[in-house]
């Protein structure tokens, strides 16, 4: 045998070791998805049975798609769908535009360290759970606490802000933005910074003033990123925010505030009607898992780029 | 180049300055009244008066929550879980991201892998099945519930994928070559350039298994075995049970107020202390995230 062949057979066989280490590093990963996403995948099955603990899965009765009818002639769940895209759509809308402002007047401001620290504290709500947050907006927004006291000040009578079915979803809404626009500027500002300073240079050789800048060079070139978050962003709209409702309803105004994923959780843990829980879980899933390839594909045909 | 500067400009920039500013302090304050709020009298808090400095400061309330046995019970859970859900997230994440971040030429299976991954990142079953799953593997009640239905963090194994991917490939089959096996191409060569990632990936996991209040609530049900943010997050529950407006009201105004502060300020101080860090960290952490698999 020739030294090459020696050779290529020597390459092949670590080709071949290099690729057994490669599954063997990848099967513990893949056993953890296995268990803890693809089994209880197989699991929603269970929003085809009438559920109960003592069967499990094997000896449940199979209902078909009652649980399904079931759901849909709720009122409640109608009114629960609706509750969500109108929350999730706000907080789509708002969490592009916002960000993208703060991020246009932080840019206009000189001063190295007031922009340093102007970042740091705008980027801090986002690492603080819903959990510490929820009393922090319950505190702002209570009878007595300093929203209400500045509305005051024109005269308007106090708001039960959550507990105004008028007033909830705005809340839910704007405190979001609140929690977010300085974590979500995070890239818009990193666009900025791809801005080539020569366009500015040019323009205001031409006599264009600063707001014209912002609208002839600045936003132009922040659009294709503000489309693509958008485009992914739709993706998410049956995710109006778990943690948040959770942490900030009550009963009173679950008429507005109710969202889909609140709604499992009371009827699938609470109220432990574990199949028709299931099969709101499933209908949500399965549309999401449209949605968010559909807005993927979206974001590719808008800006050449998505997530996966 | 002399820049003409109008009157018209500098209110402008003025007004920039204001709206900066003012988004700024909605930030900032209301967690400063937070504060403000754990270091004032229970008097001061139920009637009100606590705006940004405490009012008839005391730190009374802290002195309480030293010998509070449920708080620190709760506190050290949290601390357990956060360093077993780091080891854990932090193995899974560089075993899979590396043979993810080979060519389709050199691991062909990658391609099936690849898409196992990102439909797990898509599609979950939702809470009701998972948490039959959890609680057939006798997990209930057990730290192991917190840790490990959140072993495999899928967001960031994509992104480490996009990271290693960033390497130059020359070092690798340099090693490779010269006899390396793929654990050693890894250790030697991978791990040491991707530090910041690795960073970032860490603190991404520390954040969340600290602040997961969820999987506490899910899994456990003895308010003794709950980690920190699940026990505070029952301080406030109680207001999901008040039925009327009226109810909602007096729970305002109740004067524990100002110790439920006090566990709260307490449970974010680390989260504080590690915030230098993340901010160092993260956006390169997004930016990174952002470039397509």
């Amino acid at each position: 045998m020739s030294t090459e062949k020696l050779k290529a057979a020597s390459a092949r066989r670590s080709q071949k070791k290099e690729r057994l280490t490669f599954h063997l590093m990848l099967l513990p990963g893949m056993i953890v998805l296995l268990i803890f996403v693809f089994v209880p995948l197989l699991g929603s099955v269970m929003a085809f049975q009438d559920y109960k603990v003592g069967l499990g899965f094997f000896r449940s009765p199979w209902v078909g798609l009652e649980n399904f009818r079931i759901i849909f002639t709720f009122r409640d769940s109608v009114q629960v769908f609706w509750n969500t895209l109108i929350i999730a759509f706000g907080k789509l809308v708002l969490n592009a535009i916002v960000p993208v402002l703060f991020s246009i007047l932080l840019n206009e401001l000189g001063g190295k360290i007031f922009k340093r620290a102007f970042q740091t504290i705008v980027y801090l709500p986002h690492f603080l759970s819903w959990v510490v947050l929820a009393t922090v907006v319950t505190n702002m927004f209570s009878l007595d606490g300093p929203i209400n006291a500045f509305l005051g000040l024109f005269g308007v009578d106090g708001i039960q802000f959550l507990a105004d079915n008028r007033w909830f979803r705005t809340v839910i809404i704007g405190t979001d933005v609140w929690k977010e626009f300085g974590y979500n500027s995070v890239i818009y500002l990193a666009a900025l910074l791809s801005i080539d300073p020569g366009l500015y240079e040019a323009a205001s050789i031409d006599g264009a003033s600063r707001f014209k800048q912002i609208l002839h060079i600045t936003l132009p070139s922040l659009m294709p990123t503000v489309v693509l978050m958008v485009a992914l962003s739709l993706g998410n709209i049956l995710n109006a925010g778990f943690d948040q409702v959770f942490n900030l309803y009550n009963p009173i105004v679950y008429e507005t505030g109710d969202i889909i994923d609140t709604y499992v959780y009371r009827i699938g843990m609470v109220e432990r009607q574990y199949s028709i829980g299931a099969a709101v879980g499933l209908f949500k899933s399965i549309i999401s898992f449209v949605l968010i390839l559909g807005s993927n594909r979206l974001a590719k045909k808008l800006t050449g780029s998505g997530i996966f | 180049m002399v820049k003409k500067v109008t009157v018209g400009t500098k209110i402008c920039q003025a007004l920039i300055w204001l709206v900066v500013i003012l988004m700024t302090l909605s930030c900032l304050l209301p967690l400063v009244n937070m504060v403000a709020i754990s270091l004032s009298s229970s008097n001061a808090v139920a009637s009100n008066q606590v705006g940004l400095l405490p009012v008839e400061p005391t730190v009374s309330t802290y002195q309480k929550l030293l010998n509070d046995t449920q708080f620190w019970a709760s506190f050290w859970i949290s601390v357990q879980r956060v360093v077993l859900g780091l080891i854990i997230n932090m193995f899974f994440v560089i075993t899979m991201a590396y043979p993810l971040s080979k060519s389709r030429l050199r691991f062909p299976a990658r391609e099936v892998y690849i898409k196992i991954v990102i439909f797990a990142m898509l599609f979950s079953g939702g809470i009701i099945p998972l948490f039959m799953v959890v609680s057939q593997l006798k997990m209930i009640n057990t730290i192991w519930a917190l840790v490990l239905p959140s072993a495999v963090p899928v967001f960031n194994v994509i992104l480490m994928v996009n990271f290693f991917k960033g390497v130059p490939v020359s070092l690798d089959e340099a090693a490779s070559i010269d006899g390396a096996s793929p654990l050693t191409i890894l250790i030697k060569i991978y791990l040491p350039v991707s530090l910041p990632a690795l960073a970032t990936v860490a603190l991404f996991s520390i954040v969340y298994h600290w602040n997961d209040y969820f999987s506490g609530l899910l899994y456990m049900n003895k308010a003794t075995l709950y980690p920190l943010p699940t026990y505070i997050q029952q301080l406030t529950v109680d207001i999901t049970q008040v039925t009327d407006a009226e109810q909602l009201k007096q729970l305002a105004t109740m004067s524990n107020r100002a110790f439920n502060a006090t566990k709260i300020v307490v449970s974010t101080i680390p989260l504080l202390l590690i915030y230098p860090f993340l901010q160092k960290y993260f956006v390169s952490g997004i930016v990174i995230g952002a470039v397509k698999e």
